[in-house]
């Protein structure tokens, strides 16, 4: 767990408004912008592939001597889905893409100031090596001698490099990141979510605990607990349930597993938020 | 086991109770500016009335207080993971640069776009420089042995011409065009030079020098070509060929190459700031200047693709090409608007 929590603070970032107050961003991590990458690839094809047969549908009715305004139509068309769609998306209210939106990330300026149209333009011309050079080497293979497939092999491996540069930093910047001045947070939407301890529960009032069943566990422990308890999985809730009851020396019903682990969280928190006013953080059950 | 303390559970009620209290108060706060947030997300402010407008910064703030006193007092983690999200989505919302687009764009045209040309003026002469080179290379080149032309220009490319083509039909591909296809023409031509310019800006992040190679391979071929036309004498209406949209075409290729050449420099150079901030500060620069070379490829497009195959006398097509020339020289170099107050 320690390791755990080293890894998540290895990612976060602090952001200090203008009123003083640490917001503690989170980078976006490699994975989660591969996947928003792929969705806007597949939302780049997937337009493309209809603007395409659109402009097929429209040369068989039209007849050819409409080919040249569908023509120009086209090529712009796929000339924009190619160039501008990450920057006009990005440089939106919400900065960022379709993409990025579903696995809730955006973009944001290095320095906390506003994302500027000059910076996301940056970022976005920067994919031309990042992704285009790559694909066009491999797709420039085929049909080529030994030799031109060992300068091919090169050319893929310098390619890559640039492909695969967030993965060598710190920060997980692109190319494009680096020269833009940007890098890419987490931003997802939250909902308000019911406060635990001011859940009604008939039998949990029947629970009560002393002043050292309460002081076996810290504060990891107790937003571990809620956790479970947020989840509300029944044999989780029974096993952690299990766990409490043998650590603090009492033994609830099988079935009484959720609303025993609800009082026993409603006091617990009240307990550590009592101490916590009182100027002692528990951070752990270790900590005396 | 110590038997349950009545007293110990009252105190951790009465937290409990203020606790619950300072949620169901501020409540009603963070969902109305969620929900404003919410639809200044989706459309413009100016749907918003005026009293909600003002409200924004109101609530932003109290969201940011609430986060303050949850983080100290209270160990609800869905809470603080609640408000933590709703502060940094007000927080980019509030301070994040907000112009209407039709000032962008005006500030592009009147400050932005000649500013960066202007900031780019070095790498610009070494730009157009190595065009030259690579152009006297080239005439050098094939006028030493004709075998370097087909080096140079691959053959789809030269469509038949070449150093053993005779002067009728080069002359013909001087002045007929093929009327039947133009504006589409011009499309494909503006969408592939943009195409090469972002190339040639993107490369220069390897220390510049893919970028210099493309530049002094671009003139290598403009080289090849001029020589071919000047050896059966018709390297005058070559000229003028291209000057009609070449002056802006390439003009336009070699600010990206000085665009690319500036993001290679300043990582390979970065002087006093760290290497980060120099990148990011050239990389804002050189991508102004980019939009600027779109614009000024379409122009050399259209030119290219409608303007040179009908209009075919070579003193116009000078005269437009020279025209050209001058007016973005005057507009990027000589035209500069004062700027009032701060952006």
């Amino acid at each position: 767990m320690a390791t755990a929590r080293r890894s998540a603070l290895a990612t976060m970032r602090s952001l200090i408004t203008p009123e003083g107050v640490d917001l503690q961003i989170k980078l976006a991590d490699a994975g989660t912008r591969a996947a928003a990458f792929l969705l806007d690839v597949v939302i780049i094809a997937t337009a493309a592939i209809a603007v395409t047969i659109v402009a097929l549908f429209g040369v068989r009715g039209f007849g050819t001597d409409k080919l040249q305004p569908l023509f120009i139509v086209w090529i712009i068309a796929i000339f924009f889905l190619r160039n501008v769609y990450f920057i006009a998306f990005e440089a939106g209210r919400r900065a960022s893409t379709p993409g990025k939106r579903i696995v809730g990330i955006r973009v944001a300026s290095r320095n906390g100031a506003g994302l500027s149209v000059d910076q996301v333009i940056a970022r976005n011309l920067m994919r031309e090596i990042e992704v285009f050079l790559p694909l066009s080497i491999i797709a420039g293979w085929s049909g080529m001698g030994v030799a031109d497939t060992l300068t091919t092999v090169f050319g893929l491996v310098w390619a890559l490099l640039f492909a695969l540069f967030p993965l060598f930093n710190r920060d997980r910047l692109r190319i494009g990141d680096l020269l833009a001045g940007t890098w890419v947070v987490e931003a997802p939407k939250r909902t308000l979510m019911e406060d635990l301890s001011a859940r009604k529960d008939p039998v949990a009032k029947t629970f009560q605990f002393s002043h050292a069943q309460l002081d076996a566990y810290g504060i990891a422990e107790l937003h571990k607990l809620e956790e479970v308890l947020r989840r509300d999985d029944y044999f989780a809730l029974r096993a952690v349930a299990e766990t409490i009851g043998r650590k603090i020396g009492s033994t609830p019903q099988a079935h009484d597993a959720r609303p025993f682990l609800t009082a026993y969280y409603g006091d617990l928190r009240a307990h550590l938020e009592r101490k916590l006013l009182l100027g002692k953080r528990k951070e752990d059950k270790h900590q005396r | 086991m110590t038997a349950p303390v009545p007293g110990d559970a009252r105190r951790g009620d009465a937290v409990r109770q203020s606790l619950a209290s300072f949620r169901r108060e501020r409540e009603a706060d963070w969902k109305a500016f969620e929900a404003l947030l919410t639809r200044v997300e989706k459309r413009a402010p100016r749907t918003l009335s005026e009293e909600e407008l003002l409200s924004l910064p109101l609530l932003y703030r109290s969201a940011l207080s609430s986060l303050s006193v949850a983080r100290a007092t209270s160990l609800d983690s869905a809470l603080i993971a609640y408000l933590e999200s709703l502060s940094l989505r007000g927080y980019f919302y509030l301070y994040g640069a907000r112009r209407t687009l039709r000032q962008r764009i005006a500030d592009f045209f009147l400050h932005d776009w000649p500013g960066a040309i202007r900031d780019l003026w070095r790498e610009t002469l070494v730009s157009v420089a190595l065009m030259f080179v690579g152009t006297g290379a080239g005439a050098w080149l094939v006028a030493s042995d004709k075998g370097w032309f087909d080096a140079i220009i691959p053959s789809s490319l030269a469509a038949g011409r070449g150093p053993d083509a005779s002067a009728e039909l080069l002359r013909s591909m001087l002045y007929d065009g093929d009327n039947g296809f133009l504006s589409g023409f011009a499309a494909y031509l503006f969408t592939h030079n943009v195409q090469v310019a972002i190339l040639a800006f993107a490369l220069g992040f390897a220390f510049a020098a893919p970028t210099v190679l493309l530049m002094l391979f671009n003139g290598c071929m403009l080289g090849a070509l001029f020589q071919v036309y000047w050896a059966k004498g018709l390297g005058m209406e070559l000229g003028g060929w291209l000057a009609i949209h070449g002056t802006t075409e390439l003009f336009a290729i070699a600010l990206a190459g000085a665009a690319g050449m500036r993001i290679g420099t300043r990582i390979a150079f970065p002087g006093e700031l760290t290497r980060m901030a120099a990148a990011a500060h050239a990389g804002r620069v050189a991508a102004t200047a980019m939009v600027g070379v779109s614009v000024m490829l379409l122009f050399a497009g259209l030119l290219e693709g409608i303007g040179r195959q009908t209009i075919t006398s070579d003193i116009t097509r000078y005269a437009i090409g020279g025209g050209l020339l001058a007016l973005w020289i005057g507009y990027f170099y000589l035209f500069q608007v004062v700027r009032n107050g701060d952006r």
